[in-house]
C-alpha cells in the first residue's frame, strides 16, 4: 500500500504551524510542516502532544485531513471544545510559527485509497468529515473518477467545514456528489435535508447495495451507530461498512 | 474531561498498539474465542474511560471481551484470552 512503508518505531516529531485557517465558528485547520513525515493513507490519524513549561503533558488524537500528496504538509482540523484542555490551545493560542509534537501515521483499518475499489459512500457527522476529506482530496489529487457520494450532517450552514472546497470539487463533474443535512438551523430557501440521517436519506443519497459500495462512516457515536445499522438493514454487508466513532474526546 | 465510559471503535487503540508492535495492528484480523466471528481489530468495539489507564476490546457480534489493554506504571499489559488467533498481512 502507498505510504505504508514499515516504520520500526512510532516516534514523536516536531511539527511547525505554517498556516491557520478558519473553518466556521468553532473549528480551525492547522497546516503543519513535519520534516521527515513518512507519508500516510487517507483516514489515518496522528497523536498530538503538548508539553507545558512545568513538564505536564497532554495528548490527543486527530484525523489527518490532508491527502498524502501534500507530502510533509500535514493538516488537522480541530473543533474547539470550550471545557477542554487541549483544543482551545490549538484553536486560539497556537500561532503560525509555533511548534508542537506529533506522531503518526496511526491506524490502518479506517482507510481508503484510489487503489481500493468503489463506489465510495462517505457519511460524516460534524467534524467526522476530517478523515473523509483526506479521502476526497486524495481522490481529486489522483484524478480518480471512482463514483463517490458524501452525505454530511451538520448543525447549521456555518458549521459545514470545507464547504467551498467541497462545492468546487463536486462542481468539476468527476463523479463526486455532495449531500448536506442541517439538523438544527436551516437558512431561508435551504434545499438540502433538514433532519437527522435516517434510512430513507441513506437510500436516496447512497448507492444501491447491488453496486457493492464501500461505506465509510465517521462522526459522534450515536450517529455512527444509527447510520451503520441502517446501512446493514438496507442490505450492505457489514464488512463493507467501516466506522470511526468520535467519542467525547475530553477536548 | 468526560468521566463516563466511551464506546469507540477498535481503531482508537491503534496508537497504543503501535507503541508496542512493529506492525499496524488494527488492520489485523482476529477470531473471537467465544463466538468464532472473524473481523479486523479496528472493526470491533473499544471501551475506554478517562479515569482508567486501559481499554477493553469487545467482539461486536457477541460482546465478549477480546483484549484488555493497560498502560500504567511504566509497563504495558495485554490480556488476550478472548482471541483464538490473530492474522497479519506481511508488509513490504
Amino acid at each position: 500500500m502507498a505510504g505504508a512503508t514499515l516504520q520500526r518505531r512510532l516516534i514523536w516529531r516536531p511539527a511547525r504551524v505554517t498556516r491557520r485557517l478558519d473553518e466556521g465558528p468553532r473549528a480551525k485547520t492547522l497546516v503543519l510542516e513535519v520534516p521527515g513525515w513518512p507519508g500516510h493513507e487517507p483516514g489515518q490519524h496522528v497523536d498530538v502532544r503538548l508539553t507545558a513549561p512545568d513538564g505536564y503533558q497532554a495528548q490527543r488524537s486527530y484525523s489527518i485531513a490532508s491527502p498524502p500528496e501534500d507530502h510533509e504538509q500535514v493538516s488537522i482540523t480541530v473543533e474547539r471544545i470550550d471545557t477542554g484542555e487541549v483544543s482551545p490551545y490549538l484553536t486560539d493560542t497556537l500561532m503560525e510559527g509555533d511548534s508542537l509534537e506529533l506522531r503518526g501515521p496511526i491506524g490502518g483499518y479506517f482507510v481508503w485509497s484510489t487503489e481500493m475499489s468503489g463506489p465510495l459512500f462517505l457519511i460524516a457527522g460534524g467534524s467526522g468529515i476530517c478523515p473523509l476529506m483526506a479521502m476526497i482530496r486524495h481522490r481529486a489529487a489522483r484524478g480518480s473518477r471512482v463514483p463517490t457520494r458524501l452525505l454530511y450532517s451538520a448543525r447549521s450552514l456555518e458549521d459545514i467545514i470545507y464547504s467551498h472546497e467541497l462545492e468546487q470539487l463536486a462542481g468539476r463533474g468527476y463523479g463526486l456528489e455532495v449531500f448536506y443535512t442541517l439538523t438544527r438551523i436551516q437558512p431561508p430557501g435551504w434545499r438540502g435535508y433538514s433532519r437527522r440521517i435516517d434510512r430513507a436519506m441513506l437510500e436516496v443519497a447512497g448507492f444501491a447495495p447491488a453496486q457493492h459500495p464501500l461505506c465509510m462512516v465517521c462522526g459522534p457515536t450515536p450517529l455512527v451507530e444509527a447510520v451503520a445499522n441502517a446501512l446493514v438493514e438496507l442490505g450492505n454487508p457489514p464488512d463493507r461498512v467501516k466506522t470511526e466513532r468520535f467519542g467525547p474526546t475530553g477536548g | 474531561m468526560d468521566e463516563t465510559e466511551q464506546k469507540l471503535d477498535g481503531n482508537a487503540a491503534a496508537g497504543m498498539l503501535r507503541e508496542v508492535f512493529v506492525h499496524e495492528m488494527t488492520g489485523a484480523r482476529g477470531a473471537c474465542a467465544s463466538c468464532g466471528s472473524i473481523a479486523p481489530l479496528g472493526a470491533q468495539d473499544l471501551y475506554m474511560s478517562s479515569l482508567s489507564p486501559g481499554a477493553v476490546l469487545r467482539c461486536r457480534r457477541c460482546l465478549e471481551v477480546l483484549m484488555v489493554l493497560v498502560h500504567a506504571g511504566g509497563r504495558y499489559r495485554f490480556g488476550l484470552r478472548g482471541l483464538s488467533w490473530l492474522e497479519l498481512e506481511e508488509e513490504e
